[in-house]
């Protein structure tokens, strides 16, 4: 029943509009086949990455890892948690899936990097930047996940790119945001020093605004990887392996046992990057 | 015969280059810019200007020339365009209107190339807040100025370590601006400005987030480096008194205008308004002067590091016959007299407790001079300057109250 006032006006034929332009942008097939094979092609080499490292090796790397970066202030607990949890990814039999979970996470975290903090910059620079990108930000946030693999799937075919592709337009935000933030936050005497001194954009922007807003860009790289980390059971619907894979399949076969198992290595690899990351962003001095 | 030795004055006289120059400088903040413009020349003031147009009147019509070396102040209180007026000359804040010369070159006329160039090879600026780079090292903070014109490494260092030597910092090139105190943080941020040997210096506010003892002695070492140095420098001020002690010229500003400019001696004697004259009425020193404004550094012994026999020699070195003892907290204990320290020495004695007298004249450092007068004249111990916590900040001593009630800074240029 609809009112009398509305039923006078047409409906906007909103979805076939969107549909059309997939439908127009398909006929790029060249320019979104190179993107597939150059998203495809760093996909592979981590792959092949981790398929060559042994996992015995695999898991002294990473504690290694954690042990360097934590160097001055050691963290002794997340080694231990490291070392039993990864273990216990081994034992359950889900070692290829993790690092395909974890490709897909670095692959997807890395593209949004490095469209992400100069867009960042460049939206702290200009303020028409900011103004177009700000809506675009938060349209991509909220729109639900789940519809970026629609056209993902048009473009890119299926497999692991099209989920990367979701995944970097969903955890992209933000890095540009806190980018941004952090640029905008560097206090106007270190500015106006910068430029007094003859600095030229490029000098200031490498020597003052970076290093300075690099807490919080580091902040914003975190998340971004944690929010492709939460992408990683959607993208599995449009076949990219993993252990979102295992996980969807479990409850297509109403097996909480597999699901929570699944479940629970995600959640282990993800305290693993998020604690890895965080570690980066603390700030080290030289003595 | 008669020889007459040629003062400072005199010899600025002699040699009175122009080296800044600046003409109908005018900053018109926000919109409607020519509408202010009319109305200021009208003769409209900031706040009328302000009602009628939205705009906000940062200088208006500034006319001035700064001669080779010397000092000069541009004074006034916070919203009278000093801030604004500094950072036209070197360009941070594009003026509206009028034009700036600086050796003759018209800086308004140069592109941003031109203009980077003037940036690092002519003038440095010192900031209030210092400006230092938290995550440099001090002698990294020193270098930045020689480090963005393509300097290399070795020589950079040089003259970044040089610098930092000329303002008294030395061995803390390791360590970041946070582990420093303000005083010393400041004199890093004139060591970068000094690194690169600009023959202009902007300084805005640059003492005044410094305490008072710091603040005095930052200016007593600016007259010093100066007096090597020989630079043009451009003093921002908000404190008369610091205005007149290390001013060659001082210009007084007020609602975006200039009130007047002049020698220290011109201005106290011909004040140009009511307002300059109530300036330096402010001045009017006994009623402005706190404890903490002549307070001088005491000569204190730490009770839990020195005996007799350390106390002695400290008391030796810096030719005092009081000191002043304290805790690791630096809170005040009492005094002790040279005699008593010496008969404890050949009494072969090893604490000082008993000689300590406890009795000493304290106050705070809001404390008006005024207050204090007849105290101290009275009193032979000079009197403590504490704090809340009873923390040692200063003394002061009988001669310092009197040279300041007398005008000391004044009468140098007499």
């Amino acid at each position: 029943m609809n009112s009398l006032l509305l039923g006078s006006i047409p409906q906007i034929p909103l979805a076939h509009c969107i549909d059309n332009f997939v439908d127009w942008l398909v006929q790029f097939t060249g320019f979104f086949n190179a993107i597939t094979n150059f998203i495809g092609s760093i996909n592979n080499a981590f792959q092949w990455l981790f398929d060559i490292i042994p996992i015995w090796l695999f898991i002294v790397l990473v504690i290694a890892l954690t042990y360097y970066v934590n160097r001055d202030q050691q963290n002794w607990g997340l080694l231990i948690f490291e070392f039993l949890g990864l273990l216990l990814i081994w034992n359950l039999d889900y070692w290829r899936d993790m690092t395909q979970t974890l490709t897909l996470v670095l692959t997807s975290s890395l593209i949004a990097l490095v469209i992400g903090i100069p867009l960042g910059i460049l939206m702290a620079k200009s303020h028409t930047a900011e103004i177009i990108l700000k809506p675009i930000l938060d349209f991509m946030q909220t729109m639900p996940a789940f519809v970026y693999l629609i056209p993902a799937v048009a473009l890119f075919g299926i497999g692991m790119v099209p989920g990367i592709v979701a995944s970097v337009i969903f955890a992209m935000p933000p890095t540009v945001r806190m980018t941004n933030m952090g640029i905008r936050e560097v206090p106007d005497e270190l500015i106006e020093a910068a430029d007094s001194f003859g600095s030229t954009e490029w000098q200031k922007l490498f020597k003052v605004e970076l290093p300075i807003a690099k807490t919080s860009l580091m902040a914003g790289v975190n998340q971004s990887m944690m929010l492709s980390l939460s992408m990683v059971v959607i993208a599995s619907m449009i076949g990219a392996m993993g252990l979102g894979t295992k996980v969807y399949f479990a409850v297509g076969r109403n097996d909480a046992g597999n699901g929570f198992s699944a479940g629970l290595a995600i959640v282990i690899l993800a305290i693993i990057l998020d604690r890895l990351t965080q570690s980066l962003t603390r700030t080290r001095r030289k003595n | 015969m008669f020889i007459s030795i040629p003062r400072m004055g005199d010899l600025m006289s002699t040699n009175k280059s122009t080296k800044v120059e600046v003409k109908n400088l005018t900053k018109i903040f926000g919109k409607h810019i020519n509408k202010a413009k009319e109305l200021s020349r009208q003769g409209k003031d900031k706040s009328e200007i302000l009602k009628e147009t939205g705009a906000t009147l940062g200088v208006d019509r500034a006319n001035f020339k700064i001669y080779n070396g010397e000092i000069f102040v541009i004074m006034g209180l916070s919203g009278s365009g000093k801030s604004t007026l500094v950072r036209m000359i070197n360009r941070l804040i594009d003026p509206t209107d009028g034009e700036i010369l600086i050796d003759g070159e018209n800086l308004m006329k140069m592109d941003k190339k031109e203009l980077r160039e003037v940036r690092r090879k002519k003038m440095s600026m010192v900031f209030q807040s210092f400006g230092l780079l938290p995550n440099r090292t001090i002698l990294e903070n020193a270098e930045y100025g020689l480090e963005i014109q393509g300097v290399d490494k070795d020589t950079r260092e040089k003259k970044a370590k040089e610098a930092l030597e000329t303002v008294g910092i030395t061995g803390y090139n390791d360590e970041y601006p946070d582990q420093l105190s303000g005083g010393m943080q400041q004199r890093v941020g004139l060591a970068r400005a000094l690194a690169n040997d600009p023959e202009i210096l902007l300084m805005d506010e640059a003492f005044s987030a410094l305490d008072p003892l710091n603040r005095t002695d930052m200016q007593d070492q600016l007259l010093d480096i100066q007096e090597r140095l020989h630079k043009t420098i451009i003093f921002i001020s908000h404190d008369l008194n610091e205005a007149l002690k290390i001013g060659d010229r001082i210009m007084i500003m007020k609602d975006a205008r200039v009130i007047q400019t002049g020698t220290p001696e011109d201005i106290l004697t011909h004040p140009a308004d009511e307002y300059v004259e109530e300036f330096i009425e402010n001045v009017d020193r006994s009623k402005v002067l706190t404890a903490g404004n002549v307070m001088i550094r005491p000569m204190t012994v730490n009770i839990e590091k020195a005996g007799p026999r350390l106390t002695l020699k400290m008391m030796k070195a810096n030719e005092v016959s009081t000191a002043y003892i304290v805790n690791a907290e630096r809170k005040l204990l009492g005094v002790v007299d040279a005699n008593d320290v010496i008969k404890l020495v050949r009494e072969k004695k090893g604490d000082i407790t008993p000689i300590i007298q406890t009795k000493v004249p304290t106050t705070e450092e809001d404390t008006p001079i005024s207050d204090l007068m007849d105290d101290i004249s009275q009193t032979g111990i000079p009197f403590a300057v504490i704090n809340d916590k009873k923390q040692l900040k200063g003394i002061i001593v009988r001669g310092a109250v009197l040279g300041a009630l007398a005008g000391n800074e004044v009468s140098d240029f007499e």
